[in-house]
């Protein structure tokens, strides 16, 4: 194999949509802000774009490092840059931060023009396809018409499979990755509890939390914990943690006693410590509305009728809140579609996160089907 | 494998995918159950501009469907056809597969709800080749089978005979069925002297 490496030192950017963008639910946002990164270079016919949509917690800070000295780079660092399976000596990779976001584009955090003061509760509710909109505009504004790819795991499969549907001239190719059509009762449960986490804190003050100093730590906090139970399998925990004690013995108390409680804690503090309540109220609200298949009496495959893209569908077998089963169901519909589709089963233990691990097969999936992207010429 | 036996074994797989193409009409819908490297569903998008989907549950093979350019469907074969509307291929291909389904009966079945014409082949275990093995008191190990007893993946061989009797007791209608040895067409004593059966199935 080639010799692969990061992207190196990037830098974040920001572009200004002073269109005002009209949302599904009615309200309309007069102006807004989206935070961007790129990596590689657009070539001459701008045909090797590629989009990569953030999941839940997820940014534009996709690869690389701003600095040599950052601890950690971008979130899907391992599957960008050259020689890696989405090759930046080929593709020119956009990662974006979402409407709502709180990394730098517009979003409850960020001050309402109107108001002077931070947006808060009174930012609108945005929906994947509000997202998709505004990526459509970034895409203008760097004067890409067509997109070579758009990619996207989890709630950013979702986005992926949005644009295939919202523009389907400016999309070659979607690689929906852990992700589904919909989110099951189950699935919108577990968004439910995070929620209530979140706003019954004390520190919510209805979304108003900027205006009193302060943040509802704890229920971010709670809500990150819940998140973590769920995007891991039973046996990747088991295999993590088992029943492991952090000092050995029991204790008799309600303190950090077993690993597992540890891992938790420690992942709950670092996200309330940088993550925004009201981004992550909105964030699992887009999860819950999206179901393209609502418009079309819950027919997916209507729905997907007149999509042009081609598709890579890519499940992990012990990913149970994106189970593969419910690939299927993307699949299926396009397969009623005639549709060009291609879906991978990958046997992975780590549930849901697996779709941001490095595993060899998984990894080889990606590459083989990228390096068959046409980007010169088009197809 | 010298050279000389890697270009009968072309040439007796262009013959196999040949009569396959033979069979389908020009830009058909296809679906090639267990496809493996997509060899077959490769040649056939080239000759006969067939629009198709492998199926295919091994990784390795899947992964090499992709680099051949085949549209490939990872899933396990056994849990049937669930995904795939009734009717909605032109055609529905097992080739040299069906010996090493558990689920026989169900497959065949259903090959025939999702596509409107299938085709089966497999090699025939009453090939005189394997008689004689067995005649000499083994499992037969031949290129065709090329297993021992205990680490085949083929559970269900069966002789062109016994295929030919599961097509009268389970309603189906037998359209063509031509049988090959070394890429020749055997007419006089078929399951005798066959060691490839070619069948080409509708409903009745």
């Amino acid at each position: 194999m080639s010799e692969t490496s990061s992207v190196g030192i990037v830098t974040a950017q920001t572009a200004h949509f002073s269109e005002p963008l009209k949302l599904k639910s009615g309200e309309v946002l007069p102006a807004y802000d989206l935070a961007y990164e790129t990596y590689g270079t657009l070539n001459a016919d701008k045909s090797n774009a590629v989009l990569i949509c953030h999941a839940l917690s997820g940014n534009h800070h996709v690869a690389g490092k701003y600095a040599e000295t950052d601890k950690y780079p971008g979130w899907w660092d391992n599957l960008i840059g050259p020689g890696r399976p989405l090759d930046t000596n080929k593709f020119f990779v956009i990662g974006l931060n979402n409407l709502g976001g709180c990394h730098g584009s517009s979003g409850p955090s960020s001050i309402n023009p109107a108001t002077g003061k931070p947006w808060g509760a009174d930012f609108p509710v945005v929906t994947v396809e509000d997202w998709v909109k505004s990526q459509a505009r970034l895409a203008n504004h760097l004067g890409i018409d067509q997109l070579a790819a758009v990619i996207g795991g989890s709630l950013g499969g979702m986005q992926a499979l949005q644009w295939t549907m919202s523009y389907p001239d400016r999309v070659r190719h979607a690689l929906v990755i852990a992700s589904a059509p919909n989110l099951t009762a189950q699935n919108m449960a577990f968004n439910e509890v995070a929620r209530q986490a979140i706003m019954t804190d004390p520190e919510f003050y209805d979304g108003h939390y900027y205006e009193h100093n302060t943040v509802p730590r704890r229920g971010l906090r709670i809500a990150r914990m819940l998140g973590h139970i769920t995007y891991l399998s039973d046996d990747a925990m088991g295999a993590k943690f088992g029943r492991k004690l952090r000092d050995g013995e029991i204790k008799y108390g309600f303190g950090v006693e077993f690993e597992m409680e540890s891992y938790l804690r420690y992942q709950g503090d670092k996200f309330a410590g940088e993550f925004d309540a009201n981004t992550y109220l909105r964030m699992t609200r887009a999860l819950d509305y999206f179901d393209p298949a609502l418009e079309h009496g819950g027919n997916l495959s209507a729905a997907l009728a007149g999509v042009k893209a081609k598709f890579l569908v890519v499940s992990f077998t012990s990913d149970w809140r994106f189970s593969p089963a419910r690939s299927h169901e993307i699949m299926k519909a396009l397969l009623d579609n005639e549709c060009s589709v291609s879906y991978a089963e990958v046997t992975a233990a780590h549930g849901h996160d697996a779709f941001l691990m490095p595993d060899p097969h998984y990894h080889d999936i990606l590459r083989n089907y990228l390096q068959n992207i046409r980007t010169e010429g088009r197809e | 494998m010298n050279a000389t036996q890697n270009l009968e074994k072309i040439a007796e797989y262009r013959q196999d995918f040949a009569i396959i193409a033979n069979w389908l009409k020009f830009g058909s819908k296809a679906l090639d159950l267990g496809c493996g490297d997509g060899e077959l569903l490769h040649f056939l998008q080239g000759s006969m501009k067939v629009r198709g989907y492998g199926v295919e549950k091994d990784d390795a093979n899947w992964l090499s469907c992709l680099q051949n350019g085949i549209n490939v469907i990872q899933m396990d074969l056994e849990a049937g056809l669930s995904g795939f509307e009734a009717q909605s291929f032109d055609v529905v291909i097992l080739s040299q597969t069906l010996q090493a389904m558990h689920n026989t009966e169900n497959i065949v079945h259903e090959m025939l709800r999702v596509g409107r014409e299938a085709i089966v082949t497999f090699p025939n275990f009453g090939y005189w080749r394997n008689r004689l093995q067995l005649m000499a008191g083994q499992m037969p190990v031949s290129r065709d089978i090329p297993y021992q007893w205990y680490d085949t993946p083929n559970v269900h061989l069966c002789t062109i005979k016994d295929f030919d009797q599961f097509c009268e007791n389970h309603n189906i209608h037998v359209k063509e069925r031509l049988v090959l040895t070394y890429g020749q067409r055997i007419q006089f004593m078929p399951n005798l002297r066959g060691s490839l059966a070619m069948y080409r199935l509708g409903r009745k």
